[in-house]
């Protein structure tokens, strides 16, 4: 029943303002990925040109070999799941699950057996009669789920279905949607600009930008080794200082910094560093020191402000301004002098671009 | 607890009751009358004035006149106002600003120029028959009327309901009718009231467009009117407020139950 989506080399246009920019993206059968960034990035056109609501102006969408390109949306058999839920105001919770059988020419028996068995496993069976304008809107979000599943559609589609739910049940829900989705072994799309959410439930992430995707991965990859600097400030490398290696030596490297800060960093932990490169640190991945005699970065520390797990201060270096955190127990005071000092596991090696 | 109502805002809410419903009451009264001139309160009680209406060639054939036209015209005016006012709220985005200013501006133009440049273009220069050009100048008058309840609600409606239709595999036509139409059934029905009511009352335009022969009951109450100052145009009020109610009544139980019957 599931296929794989195969995204060839898609333009679109709004109008004059171009949106998506040769976007190709494969999506292997029972895969969930994730699209990921802000809003206006064009995750949820390539979902609308998906279904079908917008026309791309090159480029080809094809679902298990089907060319989808031209046909129209509602030959596409695509389940969709809307962020404001997108229910029928007028029919029940049944009559809203059923919709899509409706048009499938199941009825009768057959009908009621299906809806019944999909809102069961949503936990809605009791609220079949109701109309949707009495639901609250975890149960709007199961009913439009059940809707959209129920029809066993090759591909399922997410367009930030739980930004309207509170963080608690956003929660509970993700991890139910992942549940059904692995359940039924459905392709599916994810939009969202939660990167918790995408990271969680995605077996591969694309993390879109300005009509592109800047890279797609998996959570872990993404997460630990950014390919670019805007993949790297997206995850929270804070800090992007670049060096350039001035000798290496063995399993080492000793490389320089604006300013003519020196570090030596071990190939072992970052493989093959290049000539040029950025090194991307989060804040955890800079330990804040007052042992000046430590290898580090020299800074005059900033503003202090509290984490709860730790200090984060605001740190004036010769290599520009970097965030650091420090430890808990001991707090160092604005306007002095300390070192940073970089933590391999939080940190990693971009090519220069 | 029960809240406390300040006694003047009973009396205020009174006073604004009696302001409109008082002139009802007036003519219904002076319909009643067994006087063979206006009066109120009536002097004896009498049908006869009713009577007088149907004895009345020239009532009897504008009712019809009147009713026809205002049929006619409300579905006319729905059956462009509804796709209008559809279009201008699915693609208020890609369509200019000022389309919807122009679907209303008819209510702009006093009527009684709209009438006039209707008689002097439609029957002069286009020799249109006087049956239709009623049709055409009502529904000129009325659908801006059907366009702004339309689009009111329309307004509310979520197009992503449309989509998910569509998503599901029905066609987007298919889709207009069960899913769209359903959900903004009663401002179609407001609509249909409201533009059925104007057509049924309406003088400014119908006066230029009446001719001989045709004639509307508004138009033929104000030629009665001219010669006679009997309690027939009282009554005649009231048949008209009976059918209105009465038009009311029989859209909202068969377009309400038929929509509602999906």
């Amino acid at each position: 029943m599931t296929k794989p989506l195969s995204i060839r080399n898609i333009t679109a246009h709004y109008g004059q303002t171009k949106v998506l920019e040769d976007l190709s993206l494969d999506i292997a059968e029972g895969e969930l990925v994730s699209l990921l960034g802000a809003s206006g990035c064009g995750k949820t056109t390539t979902l609308r040109l998906v279904a079908g609501f917008l026309q791309p102006t090159s480029g080809s969408i094809t679902l298990g070999g089907k060319d989808l390109t031209k046909l129209p949306a509602h030959q596409r058999d695509i389940g969709l799941v809307f962020q404001n839920y997108a229910l029928f105001p007028h029919l029940s919770v049944a009559d809203n699950v059923g919709f899509g059988l409706k048009q499938r020419g199941v009825s009768g028996e057959a009908k009621t057996k299906r809806v019944g068995a999909m809102l069961e496993r949503v936990g809605l069976a009791h609220l079949a009669d109701r109309l949707p304008g009495a639901l609250s809107g975890g149960q709007k979000q199961r009913v439009a789920l059940a809707r959209a599943l129920v029809i066993e559609p090759p591909l399922l589609m997410f367009d930030e279905p739980l930004s309207n739910l509170d963080a608690k049940l956003r929660v509970d829900m993700r991890v139910e949607i992942r549940q059904l989705q692995r359940a039924n072994g459905t392709t599916s799309v994810y939009v969202t600009h939660d990167q918790e959410e995408a990271f969680s439930i995605s077996d591969r992430v694309a993390i879109m930008h300005a009509g592109k995707i800047m890279q797609l991965d998996t959570p872990e990859n993404l997460y630990q080794r950014p390919a670019n600097a805007f993949v790297a400030r997206f995850v929270g490398f804070e800090n992007l200082v670049p060096m350039k290696v001035v000798a290496r030596d063995g399993a080492q490297i000793t490389a320089e910094a604006a300013g003519g800060v020196k570090l030596t960093l071990s190939l072992e932990h970052f493989g093959a560093i290049p000539d040029n490169f950025v090194l991307a640190c989060r804040a955890d991945g800079l330990a804040v020191t007052d042992n000046m005699a430590a290898e580090g970065i020299p800074t005059t520390l900033g503003l202090r402000t509290y984490l709860g797990r730790a200090y984060q201060y605001q740190s004036e270096t010769a290599a520009g301004m970097l965030v650091a955190n420090g430890l808990l127990s001991k707090p160092l005071e604005p306007g002095s002098s300390a070192k940073l000092v970089p933590v391999p596991d939080q940190c990693t090696i971009l090519a220069v671009e | 607890m029960p809240t406390k109502i300040h006694p003047a805002l009973i009396g205020f809410t009174a006073l604004v009751f009696i302001f409109l419903v008082g002139p009802l009451v007036i003519v219904l009264g002076s319909a009643l009358s067994d006087t063979t001139y206006l009066t109120f309160p009536p002097q004896g009680l009498s049908l006869r004035w009713f009577e007088n209406i149907f004895a009345i060639d020239a009532f009897r054939r504008t009712i019809l006149t009147s009713l026809q036209v205002a049929v006619i015209s409300t579905f006319v005016a729905l059956l462009i106002g509804i796709p209008a006012s559809y279009a201008m709220s699915r693609y208020r985005i890609q369509l200019p600003g000022w389309l919807s200013t122009l679907f209303v501006l008819p209510v702009l133009v006093p009527e009684l120029v709209l009438g006039f440049s209707l008689l002097k273009n439609l029957a002069f220069q286009f020799n249109a028959p006087i049956f239709l050009s009623l049709i055409i100048g009502h529904t000129i008058l009325i659908l801006p009327y059907v366009i702004r309840v339309i689009s009111a609600s329309l307004a509310s409606f979520d197009f992503s309901i449309e989509e998910a239709a569509i998503s599901l595999g029905s066609p987007p036509l298919k889709t207009f009718f069960t899913v769209l139409l359903p959900n903004v059934r009663s401002g179609v029905i407001a609509a249909f009231i409201l533009a059925f009511i104007t057509s049924v009352n309406d003088v400014s335009i119908s006066i230029f467009l009446t001719g001989p022969g045709i004639s509307t009951l508004p138009i033929q109450l104000l030629a009665h009117m001219e010669q006679f100052f009997d309690p027939t145009v009282a009554s005649v009020s009231v048949l008209l407020m009976v059918l209105t109610v009465a038009v009311m009544a029989i859209v909202e139980r068969t377009l309400g139950l038929t929509f509602l019957a999906k």
